[in-house]
């Protein structure tokens, strides 16, 4: 199922990153500024939603993805390595969502 | 081409060194005839080990210069650089002595991956009837004529980084039985073959496909039990 977990957040990951990208060259190079960005950013349930979603795919994916890291690269196994890796994904989704959550309220 | 073949040899066990050998140079030359010469005309001490000498039995792999390839099928030509050739045991397995890797773990995980047939037919039962043109037939002659050489598991990175891992060997031999309608075990082995140590450990680096003596793709066969391990956990059978 973990397998399965990290090829479903990989497609979701693959249609944000796109979106945020093009939308990061359309902010750049129609100059909007940071309370420009806000302005639209702010409030708006749409793009609440895809970033969290975008967040909450890679704290899927990414975290799925250290296992073998840490297991191939440092040896690490075990309860532990699996301790870890469910903290690191719990941090990024908290991280990301502190994000998001600060540039729609 | 230079009359004479400038031979390293691995000696010793996992603690050793490369010894230099001196071999006359011929035409249509295997790596094999190099190391038989080596030990029946220098050094008879030499450990290697073979068998049937025309890419069948799947004992005589090697490293030469780097890469594990079949040596009975492989010409000086091909592989050394100018006159050189440097010749070790198989990469992976703990080395016996000289060129003679121990190969216990590489069949041990053929066995963990459920690598032998489960018929489900009885005595009374006819003769099985496999159409050669079905999807699963076809599956299966894809992968089936491994030799057990051993050469995709010395060459894969995934095997050298995780120990457990069951290899694309092993990986291969339970995709042919899992496409093998004669068979019943296929919920056992794919439990066998799913998880850190199995398929989904492969990182489809692909260097098993591109080593394979047989040209068989490994990779393709892992691919096709991750599919098969997905579509039974969805179903909820594992």
């Amino acid at each position: 199922m973990l397998w399965l977990a990290q090829r479903a957040s990989a497609a979701v990951l693959a249609i944000c990153v796109t979106v945020h990208l093009v939308t990061i060259v359309y902010a750049v190079r129609g100059g909007l500024s940071a309370a420009e960005i806000f302005g639209r950013t702010r409030g708006s349930t749409g793009w609440l939603a895809f970033y969290t979603l975008f967040v909450l795919a890679c704290a899927v994916h990414a975290p799925i993805g250290l296992r073998p890291v840490l297991t191939e690269w440092l040896g690490w196994r075990g309860r532990s390595r699996e301790a870890f890796v469910l903290v690191f994904g719990v941090l990024l989704a908290w991280l990301g969502m502190r994000a998001v959550l600060a540039v729609f309220r | 081409m230079s009359a004479t073949l400038q031979v390293s040899v691995w000696r010793g066990g996992a603690e050793g060194a490369l010894q230099r050998y001196d071999v006359p140079r011929y035409p249509s030359q295997t790596v094999l005839d190099v190391v038989t010469h080596i030990q029946r005309r220098i050094d008879p001490t030499l450990a290697y080990r073979y068998a049937c000498r025309v890419g069948m039995c799947g004992s005589c792999a090697m490293t030469v210069n780097g890469v594990p390839r079949w040596t009975c099928r492989t010409h000086v030509d091909k592989v050394a650089t100018g006159s050189e050739l440097e010749l070790r045991p198989l990469r992976n397995m703990p080395v016996i002595r000289d060129l003679v890797a121990d190969m216990r773990e590489f069949f041990d995980k053929w066995e963990r991956a459920k690598g032998r047939f489960e018929g489900r037919a009885r005595k009374s039962d006819d003769f099985a009837r496999v159409a050669p043109d079905s999807p699963e037939r076809q599956a299966a002659d894809a992968g089936i004529e491994c030799i057990g050489c051993g050469v995709c598991y010395a060459a894969c990175d995934v095997v050298s980084w995780n120990r457990d891992y069951l290899g694309p060997a092993a990986l291969n031999r339970a995709w042919t039985l899992i496409s093998d309608v004669r068979d019943g075990a296929t919920l056992e082995r794919l439990r066998a073959v799913a998880g850190d140590a199995g398929c989904h450990a492969c990182h489809t680096h692909t260097s098993c496909t591109e080593r394979c003596p047989r040209h068989l793709s490994p990779t393709a066969s892992i691919a096709g039990l991750k599919r098969a391990v997905a579509k039974a956990a969805l179903a909820g059978k594992l």
